[in-house]
C-alpha cells in the first residue's frame, strides 16, 4: 500500500503545479497565454517538457515489455532511431515552424497551412485527420493510468477508479494551468522518471548480484540466446521502422509545442540533449526488459516464461482461444513493475511507481493540443472569437478539455484493451504519411492546397484500408504469415501476427512514398497560391526560399 | 562546403543505424553484461548527440530568428476574423 500512497502524493503535487501555474498567470484569459504559455518557455523547461511530452506509457512499460519478448532489437528499433530522427526534425522543421508562428502569430499548424495555401475547408480536413489519429493516445493513457494505479496498490484501487483519478487529475491541471501548467508538470515528470529510472537499474542490479551472470545465462540458453541478437527481426522491417519517428513532428502537440519557446535559441539544447535523454530512458528500460528473462525467481515473470514456452511447444495443437490466453499470459508490459515489487524497497517502489505514472500521464499535452486545435481551427476560424470574444474562446477551450477527458474515460471503460494499442501503432504511420504537408509548406513554393488535400485523403484512405484488412483477415499465429495479395509469385501484401507487411516492409514506407508523390504530382497540375502569399513565405533574400 | 559535410554526416549516421554486421552477434558482452548490438546502438546515440552539437554549432539557421524578430508579429490572418477565404 505504501507505493500507492506515494503515487497519490505525486498526483497531489502534479495537481498543485498546474493550479499554481494558473494562479501565477493571474487567471489570464488570453488565448496565447492559455494555449501557448505566451511563447515564453525557457530552454530547460522546453527541453524537459518536450521530451516528457514525447514519452508515453509505452516508453517505460511497453518498451520493457517489448524487450522482454523481442530482446535487444527494441532499442535500435525505437530508441536510437528516435535519437537521430526526432532532434533532426526539430532542427529542420521545428525551428521554421517557430519562426513562422512568431512572425504571423500562428497557434496551430492548421493555421499555417490555411495561410500558406490560401485554403479554408482543406485546413478543416487536416484538423479532422490529425484529431482522429490523436484520440486513441488519450484513451490509452487513461487505460494505462487505471492499470498502473491498480497494480501499485495491489488491486485495492480498481481499474475503473484508477482511470477516473488519472483522467480527473490530468483534466484539472490542463484546465487550470493551460500550456504553462502542462509544461511545468511535464518538466517535473521528466526529471522524476529520469532520476528514478537510473535508481531502478542500480537497485535491481545490486539485488540480483550484478547483471553479467544473468546475461551469460541468457546467452548460453538456446531458448533465450536469440534475444541478445536481432536474428528474429527481418532487416526490411528494421529499416522501415526508421520512418516511424518522422511522425513526431507531425503530432499536433509537438508542433504546437514548438511555438512555445521564448527564442529560437531554446531549441539548441533540446536538439543536442534529446539523444542523451533517449539513451537515459530507453537503454535501462530495454535492458531491464531483456534481463527480466533471467529473473525466474520473480513469480509473475516465471509464469510469463512458462506461457511463452507453452506457446512455442504447443502452437500446433492450441485452439485460437487458448493461443490468445497464452499470449496474454506471456505479455511483458508489467515486467518492470513486477521486478520493482520483488527487488526494490517499498519506498523506492512507490517513487518508481510515480515515475511510471509520470510517463503514463503524458496525455496532458495531447488533450491541450486537441483543445487548442478545436478552439483555434474550428471555433475561432468559423467566427466564434469575433462573435463572442477572446475570453469565451479560452472558456470554450477549457470546456473542451473537460469533454475530451470525460469521453476518453468512458471509452477506456468500454473498449477491449488491444484495440487502442493497435490504433496507436498505426497512428504513427498516419502522422508519418502526413509529413509531406509540413515539408512542402516550409520548403516548396510550388506546393498547392490541392496537393495538401491529396495527402490528407491518401492518409485517411490508406489508414482505413489497413484497418479493414486487419479486421477481415485475422492475425495468424506467431511465426506464420498469410499472403493477402500475390503478384507473379511475389507476396505484395501479407498479414502478419503483428500487423501488415508490404513487400516485407512496414506499410508506412509505401504510405509515405504515396503521399510524397501525390503532393508533387497534384501540386504541379493545380494553380499556385497568389504571388503576394508566396512572397511572405519565400522572400527573395531569405534562405527559406527553395525552388 | 561545411553544410554539405554535415548533410553527408547525417546521411552516414542514417545508414550506420542499419548495422547488419552485428545482426546475429550477442558476444562480446561489453562491460560483461551489454550485448554488443545493444552497446553499438547506445554508442550510436552518443555519436548522434555529437552530430547534433555540430549542426547547432556550425549550421544553426539564425537568420530565421532574425527574420521573425525584425518583421514583428503580423496578425494571424486565418484565426478568428470570421471571414473565411
Amino acid at each position: 500500500m505504501i507505493p500507492a500512497v506515494v503515487v497519490f502524493l505525486y498526483l497531489g503535487v502534479v495537481l498543485y503545479i498546474g493550479i499554481f501555474a494558473f494562479r501565477r498567470a493571474g487567471g489570464r484569459e488570453e488565448a496565447e497565454g492559455y494555449f501557448l504559455a505566451n511563447r515564453s518557455l525557457g530552454q530547460y523547461v522546453f527541453l524537459l517538457s518536450l521530451f516528457g511530452t514525447n514519452m508515453t506509457a509505452f516508453t517505460i512499460l511497453g518498451s520493457a515489455g517489448h524487450a522482454f519478448a523481442n530482446g535487444v532489437v527494441t532499442y535500435g528499433l525505437m530508441g536510437s532511431s528516435s535519437a537521430l530522427v526526432i532532434p533532426l526534425t526539430l532542427y529542420l522543421f521545428g525551428t521554421r515552424v517557430w519562426a513562422l508562428g512568431k512572425r504571423f502569430g500562428f497557434m496551430t499548424p492548421v493555421q499555417m497551412y490555411r495561410d500558406r495555401w490560401e485554403c479554408g475547408h482543406i485546413g478543416t480536413a487536416i484538423f479532422a485527420v490529425q484529431a482522429t489519429l490523436l484520440v486513441p493516445y488519450i484513451v490509452i493513457a487513461v487505460m494505462g493510468g487505471g492499470t498502473t494505479l491498480s497494480a501499485v496498490s495491489g488491486g485495492v484501487v480498481p481499474y475503473w477508479f484508477g482511470g477516473l483519478i488519472v483522467a480527473a487529475v490530468v483534466m484539472s491541471y490542463v484546465f487550470f494551468g493551460g500550456m504553462q501548467g502542462t509544461a511545468w508538470v511535464n518538466t517535473f515528470q521528466t526529471v522524476l522518471f529520469l532520476t528514478f529510472g537510473a535508481a531502478a537499474v542500480i537497485f535491481i542490479s545490486v539485488s540480483i548480484g550484478g547483471f553479467p551472470q544473468a546475461m551469460e545465462r541468457l546467452a548460453d540458453a538456446p531458448e533465450t540466446a536469440a534475444l541478445l541478437t536481432r536474428e528474429r527481426v527481418p532487416p526490411k522491417f528494421f529499416f522501415s521502422y526508421m520512418l516511424i519517428p518522422l511522425s513526431s513532428i507531425m503530432f499536433p502537440h509537438i508542433s504546437i509545442f514548438c511555438l512555445t519557446a521564448r527564442r529560437m535559441g531554446q531549441f539548441k539544447k533540446t536538439v543536442i540533449f534529446y539523444p542523451l535523454c533517449i539513451l537515459a530512458i530507453w537503454l535501462p528500460c530495454t535492458f531491464l526488459g531483456l534481463a527480466a528473462n533471467a529473473m525466474t525467481d520473480v513469480p509473475g515473470i516465471e509464469s510469463k516464461l512458462e506461457a511463452r514456452a507453452t506457446l512455442a511447444a504447443e502452437r500446433e495443437i492450441l485452439s485460437p482461444a487458448e493461443t490468445a490466453d497464452q499470449q496474454r499470459a506471456a505479455a511483458g508490459d508489467d515486467v518492470i513493475i513486477l521486478m520493482l515489487e520483488h527487488y526494490a524497497p517499498l519506498w523506492l517502489a512507490g517513487l518508481l511507481g510515480a515515475g511510471i505514472m509520470a510517463a503514463v500521464m503524458a496525455s496532458d499535452s495531447q488533450i491541450l493540443a486537441l483543445s487548442t486545435m478545436f478552439t483555434e481551427d474550428v471555433f475561432a476560424y468559423y467566427g466564434g472569437r469575433s462573435r463572442f470574444g477572446p475570453a469565451v474562446q479560452v472558456q470554450t477551450g477549457r470546456l473542451f478539455v473537460v469533454l475530451i477527458a470525460l469521453v476518453a474515460y468512458v471509452i477506456a471503460l468500454q473498449a477491449p484493451p488491444g484495440i487502442f494499442g493497435i490504433a496507436v501503432q498505426y497512428a504513427f504511420s498516419g502522422f508519418t504519411t502526413l509529413l509531406p504537408l509540413l515539408v512542402a509548406a516550409l520548403f516548396w513554393r510550388g506546393s498547392t492546397k490541392w496537393g495538401a488535400l491529396a495527402v490528407v485523403l491518401w492518409t485517411a484512405v490508406t489508414m482505413a484500408a489497413i484497418a479493414v484488412l486487419q479486421a477481415v483477415v485475422p492475425a495468424p499465429p506467431p511465426g506464420t504469415a498469410i499472403p493477402v495479395w500475390t503478384v507473379a509469385g511475389v507476396d505484395v501484401i501479407t498479414r502478419t501476427p503483428g500487423g501488415t507487411d508490404v513487400l516485407g516492409y512496414m506499410p508506412v514506407l509505401p504510405m509515405l512514398i504515396g503521399s510524397s508523390l501525390l503532393m508533387m504530382v497534384v501540386s504541379r497540375l493545380t494553380p499556385k497560391p497568389a504571388a503576394a502569399t508566396l512572397a511572405r513565405y519565400f522572400p527573395v533574400e531569405s534562405p527559406l526560399r527553395q525552388n | 562546403m561545411r553544410n554539405w559535410l554535415l548533410a553527408a554526416a547525417v546521411l552516414a549516421l542514417y545508414l550506420l543505424h542499419q548495422d547488419f554486421w552485428f545482426w546475429n552477434a550477442a558476444r562480446p558482452l561489453v562491460f560483461g553484461f551489454l550485448p554488443v548490438g545493444l552497446f553499438y546502438h547506445a554508442a550510436y546515440s552518443l555519436v548522434v548527440a555529437g552530430l547534433m552539437w555540430a549542426l547547432v554549432r556550425f549550421a544553426w539557421p539564425a537568420h530565421l530568428e532574425a527574420d521573425a524578430e525584425s518583421a514583428g508579429t503580423v496578425p494571424n490572418p486565418t484565426a478568428g476574423t470570421g471571414e473565411r477565404p
